[in-house]
C-alpha cells in the first residue's frame, strides 16, 4: 500500500509499505477512505516529539471501511463504514470504565518508557511517536485498528464521510475543550488559536451557553473563518497585546474561561518569544508556552483555563503565581474521543450543522 | 540490597521445606535488611504478619550479587480471577517474557523452562511451598536446580473493591559460570524493570484479553 511516512524533522514522504495484518484478536483492518491532518502531526513534522522512527506511518484522524476482523472482534463487521478515535482504548480498565479512554492502561505497547518520563502512561495513539505506542497511522490505504469493537463507530446512513471524519479527533477535542470550561450562560470565552481545534472550540462554547467568544490568532484567513463561520469576535495578536485587549473588552475583569488551542509551538513576539525559541532550539525547553502564559494572565479570578493544545515536556516561566492568586481551575489532556463520538454524531445541532467544507 | 557490600548473604534454606523456609528463601536481601532494621521487608512487601521461625540453612555466596525483586500492580479484576490465573502456572509464560513454558506435575510440583542465550534452554523443577486461596502463592526451585530461585505473590482486594492489588517477590541465587549469562538474560540489566514489564503484561492480559503490540506492523520502505 501507499502511506505517509516520517523520515525525520521536516521530511515526510508518501512511500510504499506492506499492508497491515491482524496482530491481535481484537483488531480490525480498515481500508481508509478519508484522513485528515492535525496540528499534532505538525509537532511530529517539526521534530518536537521524541521517539519517532524512520518510516513511521502518520495519521490519527481517519475513517473507512472494515475489510477484516480479528477472532475476538464481534461488534464490528466486514463492510461496516466506521470512524475511529485517535486514542486506542480497551474498554475494560479502571480508566476506560470511568470514561477516560485516552488514559487507558492497556493499549500502549511502550508504556514502560512513558512511565519513566511522566510517571504513568496514557493510551496508545495512532500515527504518533513510539512514546504513545507507535501504532501505524491512517494516512495510508489501510490501517490496523486495535480494540475495534471499543473504538470504531459505525456511521449511520445519511451522515456523509466529511461530517463523520471529524469525530475522530478535532470535533470532540474542540468540544471537550469547551466542556472543560464549565460554561454558564452569559460567559465570555477566549480561544487562542484558530486552527481546526480552535474553530470547533468556538462553536462548542456557543453551544454550551457562552454569550461571547473572542478568538485570537495572527492569520487573517483563520480569524476570518472564526468570525464568519464561528460568529466569534476576533483579536489579531500581531496588532494588539492579547491580554490587555481582553481585559479592555471585558470591563477589566478578564474572560470567564480561556482555551489554549495552540500548544507547544506557539508563535510570539518580543523578548519572551525569542527566549523560548532559543531554548527550544537547543532543547533546554521542549515547549513554547506563549498562548498558555497569556491565558493564565488574562483569565478572570476564579475562572477556568482549558488546555487542549498539546505539551510534551517542560516549559519555563509559567505564571503559576498568577494562577494561584486568581484561584484558577486548569483542565487539560488528550481528548476522550470515545466519550463524545456518539453524542456528537447524534446531536444534529453539532455534527450535522458543522460542515467543514 | 547491597547493604553488606562485597559479600551478600542469600538465604537459601528449605532443607525441611515448609512455609517459613520458603519465605525466607524469597529474600536473602530482605532478611539481611531485617537483621539491620529488625523487620523483614519481604514480609512487609507481601503484607504478611508472621515471620519465619527458623532459617534452615544460610548459604554465604561471597563475591556474587543476588537478585531480589519486588513489584506491585493493580489489576481491575476480582481477586478470585487473578489468583486462579496465576495459580495455573502454565499461564506464567504468557506474561513472563523469558519463560518458555511451565508444566504442572501434580498439585504442587512444576517444571519450568526458560530461554537462555544463544537459543539454549534452562530447566528446573519447582514446588509450591505455601498457598492460601486468594491470598498467597509461594514456590521455590528444588534443591538440585542450577538456578535456585523462589517466588511469592500476595493478592489483596483493592481499596473500595477496586479489583486486585498483587505484590510479587522473586529471588534468584546468582549462579556462577555459564549460568550467570542466563540470569542476565532472565532479568536483564534492570531486573525490577523487567518484572514491572511482566506484571504490566499480566494486567493487559487479565483486563483487556490481549497484550498490545506493534510487532509486525507496516512501516515505510527505504
Ligand atoms: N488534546 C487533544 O487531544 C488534541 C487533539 C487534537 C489536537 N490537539 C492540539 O491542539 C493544538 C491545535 O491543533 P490544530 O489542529 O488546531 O493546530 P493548527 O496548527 O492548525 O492551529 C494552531 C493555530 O494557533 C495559532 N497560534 C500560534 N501561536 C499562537 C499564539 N501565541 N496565540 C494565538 N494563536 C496562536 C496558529 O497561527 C494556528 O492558526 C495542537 O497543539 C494540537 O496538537 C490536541
Ligand atoms: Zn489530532
Ligand atoms: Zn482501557
Amino acid at each position: 500500500m501507499k502511506a505517509v511516512c516520517w523520515y525525520g524533522a521536516g521530511d515526510l514522504r508518501v512511500e510504499r509499505a506492506p499492508d497491515p495484518e491482524i496482530l491481535n484478536p481484537h483488531d480490525a483492518i480498515v481500508r481508509v477512505t478519508r484522513a485528515a491532518i492535525c496540528g499534532s502531526d505538525l509537532h511530529l513534522f517539526g521534530g518536537f516529539i521524541p521517539m519517532m522512527k524512520s518510516g513511521d506511518i502518520l495519521g490519527h484522524e481517519f475513517m473507512g471501511e472494515v475489510v477484516e476482523v480479528g477472532a475476538a472482534t464481534t461488534a464490528v463487521k466486514r463492510g461496516d463504514r466506521v470512524v475511529v478515535p485517535f486514542a486506542i482504548a480497551c474498554g475494560q480498565c479502571f480508566f476506560c470504565q470511568r470514561e477516560l479512554p485516552s488514559l487507558c492502561d492497556n493499549t500502549n505497547p511502550n508504556a514502560g518508557t512513558l512511565e519513566k518520563l511522566y510517571g504513568a502512561s496514557g493510551s496508545g495513539v495512532f500515527g504518533s511517536s513510539h512514546l504513545y505506542g507507535g501504532d501505524a497511522g491512517g494516512q495510508a490505504e489501510y490501517v490496523r485498528v486495535p480494540f475495534a469493537d471499543v473504538g470504531a463507530l459505525k456511521i449511520p446512513e445519511g451522515v456523509d464521510d466529511e461530517q463523520a471524519l471529524f469525530l475522530s479527533d478535532i470535533l470532540p477535542t474542540g468540544y471537550m475543550a469547551a466542556e472543560n470550561c464549565t460554561i454558564r450562560s452569559g460567559d465570555v470565552v477566549a480561544v487562542w488559536g484558530c486552527g481546526p481545534v480552535g474553530q470547533f472550540a468556538i462553536r462548542s462554547a456557543y453551544m454550551l451557553g457562552a454569550e461571547r467568544v473572542i478568538a485570537i490568532d495572527r492569520f487573517p484567513e483563520r480569524l476570518h473563518m472564526a468570525e464568519t463561520h464561528g460568529k466569534a469576535e476576533v483579536l489579531n495578536d500581531e496588532d494588539l497585546d492579547a491580554v490587555e485587549e481582553l481585559r479592555d473588552r471585558t470591563g477589566g475583569r478578564g474572560p470567564d474561561a480561556c482555551i489554549d488551542a495552540v500548544g507547544m509551538e506557539a508563535h510570539g513576539t518580543g523578548v519572551a518569544a525569542l527566549y523560548d525559541r532559543a531554548k527550544q532550539a537547543v532543547r533546554l525547553e521542549t515547549d513554547r508556552p506563549t498562548a498558555l502564559r497569556e491565558a493564565l494572565h488574562a483569565c478572570r479570578k476564579g475562572g477556568t483555563v482549558s488546555i487542549p493544545g498539546v505539551y510534551g515536556g517542560y516549559v519555563d516561566t509559567l505564571p503559576l503565581g498568577a494562577a494561584f492568586a486568581k484561584g484558577l481551575t486548569i483542565r487539560m489532556g488528550q481528548t476522550h474521543v470515545h466519550r463524545y463520538m456518539r453524542p456528537l454524531l447524534n446531536a444534529s445541532s453539532a455534527a450535522r450543522s458543522i460542515r467543514p467544507s | 540490597m547491597s547493604l553488606v557490600g562485597g559479600s551478600l548473604l542469600l538465604v537459601f534454606g528449605l532443607s525441611r521445606g515448609g512455609r517459613s523456609g520458603a519465605l525466607a528463601a524469597l529474600g536473602g536481601g530482605a532478611l539481611i535488611y531485617r537483621a539491620a532494621r529488625g523487620r523483614s521487608l519481604l514480609y512487609d512487601a507481601l503484607g504478611l504478619r508472621e515471620e519465619p521461625t527458623h532459617v534452615a540453612r544460610v548459604a554465604s555466596l561471597a563475591h556474587c550479587r543476588g537478585v531480589t525483586v519486588r513489584r506491585t500492580v493493580a489489576i481491575n479484576k476480582p481477586v478470585e480471577e487473578v489468583y486462579a490465573f496465576w495459580r495455573a502456572f502454565e499461564n506464567l509464560p504468557r506474561f513472563m517474557r523469558h519463560l518458555e513454558s511451565v508444566t504442572c506435575d501434580g498439585p504442587r510440583r512444576s517444571r519450568w523452562v526458560a530461554r537462555a542465550p544463544a537459543g539454549r534452554r534452562v530447566t528446573w523443577d519447582a514446588e509450591i511451598v505455601d498457598e492460601r486461596p486468594n491470598e498467597l502463592i509461594a514456590w521455590r526451585s528444588l534443591d538440585d536446580a542450577d538456578i535456585r530461585n523462589a517466588g511469592a505473590v500476595a493478592f489483596e482486594r483493592g481499596p473500595g473493591g477496586r479489583g486486585t492489588t498483587i505484590r510479587v517477590s522473586l529471588a534468584y541465587a546468582p549462579p556462577g559460570g555459564k549460568f550467570a549469562a542466563v540470569i542476565a538474560k532472565l532479568f536483564g540489566e534492570e531486573p525490577s524493570q523487567q518484572v514491572q514489564d511482566d506484571l504490566r503484561r499480566l494486567k493487559h492480559l487479565m483486563e483487556a484479553g490481549e497484550v498490545p503490540t506493534t510487532e509486525g506492523q507496516p512501516r515505510g520502505e527505504s
